[in-house]
């Protein structure tokens, strides 16, 4: 009985496992297809779609874009983040909750409806203001901040509940002022949350296409949306060459990162 | 090292005073503890002295200069925290130095320093650990010596020992108490255990719902409790209630009439040392020479290896609780066994209500 229970338990593991992996096989084992319309079984293996890649100069200024409002909106987003996981674990105000959820909604506010309002609230801020909002690079990463500010919350905030503030008070009663506490004692204790949320913002910014379809300009497109318009006229295995690349850096991005901080302690 | 004076400190939380009107003198050297059980306002006193509560009213005075309203990094007080606080991303070494890089000491006398400080607390050669690499004693080391480096004008003891072990803490209670000697260190301690406080203090402050009840000598505690509080605080003691019929008779609740040593008439309580009462088995009682002499049966008796509380009901409403060396041929009570019990009226402490 228990050995049935053992089994049952490790199959629904493994085929939910072998759901989530099935794609990205695919995705990996397409990009080494030769032929050009893909077909099963594959007439042979090749590395010519890795090469195609930066003979299109949209996929290399589009995978340019993305890297630089992803660098720039973490950032931001975690100069902006960090101070408020910081006042929302610390300081009891009496709109605390409805804070902490409205912070964490961009995760939860579909992309299409972020993209929306947000387009409408650069049209409005144009004719407002009277000067260029939509479509400039400054207007998406104005945007892509809102969805690494959740990331940074979440897990700086899960840090933060294995600190004890002692270490703290002992940093001031040995002659630590205030700034100079937080950034020898406070900040080295959060550093897993801190790099873990820039991660996880970052790659979210990185990998998003649905709002970022309503605020790129013309010739500002990052590469979700360079990878899309390429697939409405052709699907030869360059999408699936792009894909492999954004999948080993993102993947090698999150195992040095974990040789440093344990994501699996914040996450 | 300084005198530390504290003026009438109060800590206000709305209507709830936390601390309320808290008068000390601490001279220059001494050890004080303040005793009290949890929520007495004892910690809140201490973190008014190191600056992390600002006081609702009062002054504290470091070395007589005013240091009420100054932030805990301009004061130089150094604390040793319950649960130590260690810097858990910094070397041993590094944690001590900590406190003489704030006072940006040259590079060479911070070295020395540290290698001064982990030398008073025998911890030579451990500077290159980590915090978590070290056992809970020699952590709580750590915490003194990074307290110590800073050459603190007081010295502030958080519950220093409450997370080591009984064995270690009655070595490191013996050892502080002499690096504070030896260092002559203005101490303030801490503490809910009477054990600890009895063996390590110069001067005991008993405090109890925000306020000091008594301060003075282990032997002033104990002998001449202020009130009924610091009666059952420090050591032991068994109430019997009743009233005080005229100065020197006492009679209980169950109508036994006892001499005891003054007292107003009215209500009160009648405390004993469970140690200052003899007991005999009833056979052959004589306890003529005290001057209050009962019987009574056992009914608990509780073993505690050296020593044996035995529980003896005197009448339905009163029982005392009476202690007795454990000695070769001395007396074994059996629960039931008809007893006599006795003590003289100066063992009895009256306490009005």
């Amino acid at each position: 009985m228990r050995h049935l229970r053992r089994w049952a338990l490790n199959g629904a593991a493994a085929v939910a496992l072998g759901y989530i992996l099935m794609p990205l096989v695919f995705v990996v084992w397409l990009a080494f297809f030769r032929q050009e319309i893909p077909s099963f079984p594959p007439d042979g293996y090749s590395l010519k779609w890795f090469a195609a890649i930066l003979d299109q100069r949209k996929f290399v200024d589009g995978f340019r874009n993305s890297l630089q409002v992803g660098v720039l909106a973490t950032a931001i987003g975690l100069a902006l983040g960090v101070p408020a996981a910081l006042c929302l674990a610390r300081r009891p105000f009496r709109l605390r909750t409805p804070v902490a959820s409205l912070l964490l909604m961009p995760l939860i506010v579909p992309g299409v409806v972020l993209g929306t309002s947000m387009y409408v609230f650069h049209v409005e801020l144009e004719n407002g203001l009277d000067v260029d909002v939509l479509g400039t690079f400054y207007a998406l990463v104005a945007g892509h901040i809102v969805i690494v500010i959740p990331w940074v919350v979440r897990l700086v905030t899960a840090s933060l509940a294995g600190l004890d503030r002692a270490t703290e008070e002992a940093a001031q009663n040995l002659g630590a002022n205030p700034w100079v506490t937080f950034w020898r004692i406070t900040v080295p204790a959060i550093r897993p949350g801190i790099v873990a949320g820039a991660l996880f913002g970052f790659v979210t910014s990185f990998g998003n296409l649905e709002m970022s379809l309503f605020l790129v300009g013309p010739g500002r497109t990052t590469l979700p949306i360079v990878i899309l318009q390429y697939l409405e006229w052709k699907i030869d295995p360059t999408i699936a060459a792009v894909s492999v690349v954004q999948i080993v850096l993102i993947g090698g991005a999150m195992l040095i990162t974990d040789r440093y901080v344990k994501l699996a302690r914040v996450v | 090292m300084a005198r530390l004076d504290l003026e009438k400190l109060s800590k206000r939380y709305g209507d709830f005073f936390a601390v309320r009107d808290v008068s000390l003198q601490i001279a220059d050297g001494e050890f004080l503890v303040l005793l009290g059980p949890s929520g007495c306002g004892k910690t809140t006193t201490l973190r008014m002295v190191a600056g992390f509560i600002e006081p609702s009213d009062g002054a504290v005075r470091l070395g007589g200069s005013d240091v009420t309203v100054l932030p805990p990094w301009k004061r130089n007080a150094g604390m040793v925290f319950q649960s130590y606080a260690l810097f858990p991303h910094l070397s041993v070494a590094q944690n001590v130095a900590f406190g003489l890089e704030m006072r940006k000491l040259p590079r060479a006398d911070i070295e020395r320093r540290v290698e001064e400080a982990l030398a008073l607390v025998r911890l030579t050669g451990f500077g290159g650990r980590l915090p978590r690499q070290l056992s809970g004693g020699q952590q709580q080391r750590v915490a003194l010596a990074r307290a110590l480096a800073i050459r603190p004008d007081v010295l502030l003891l958080d519950e220093p020992l409450s997370n080591l072990d009984a064995k270690l803490r009655q070595e490191v209670r013996v050892e502080i108490r002499e690096l504070q000697r030896q260092l002559g260190l203005t101490t303030v301690m801490v503490t809910h255990d009477q054990e600890e406080a009895l063996t390590m203090a110069d001067r005991l402050v008993v405090m109890n719902e925000g306020a000091v009840r008594q301060v003075g000598s282990q032997r002033d505690l104990y002998e001449r409790p202020a009130d009924r509080f610091v009666a059952g605080f420090v050591g032991r003691s068994t109430f019997l209630d009743g009233a005080v019929e005229a100065p020197g008779r006492f009679r209980t609740d169950g109508g036994l009439a006892l001499a005891c040593a003054g007292g107003m008439p009215g209500r009160a309580a009648l405390a004993l040392r469970p140690e200052r009462v003899e007991i005999a088995p009833s056979a052959n009682t004589n306890m003529s020479g005290l001057d209050n002499s009962l019987p009574g049966t056992v009914e608990f008796v509780s073993y505690l290896g050296a020593l044996i509380d035995i529980h003896v009901r005197l009448s339905p409403q009163d029982r005392l609780v009476v202690q007795i060396a454990n000695r070769d041929g001395g007396f074994a009570p059996d629960v039931g066994q008809p007893v006599q019990v006795g003590w003289p009226a100066a063992a009895g402490l009256v306490f009005n209500e």
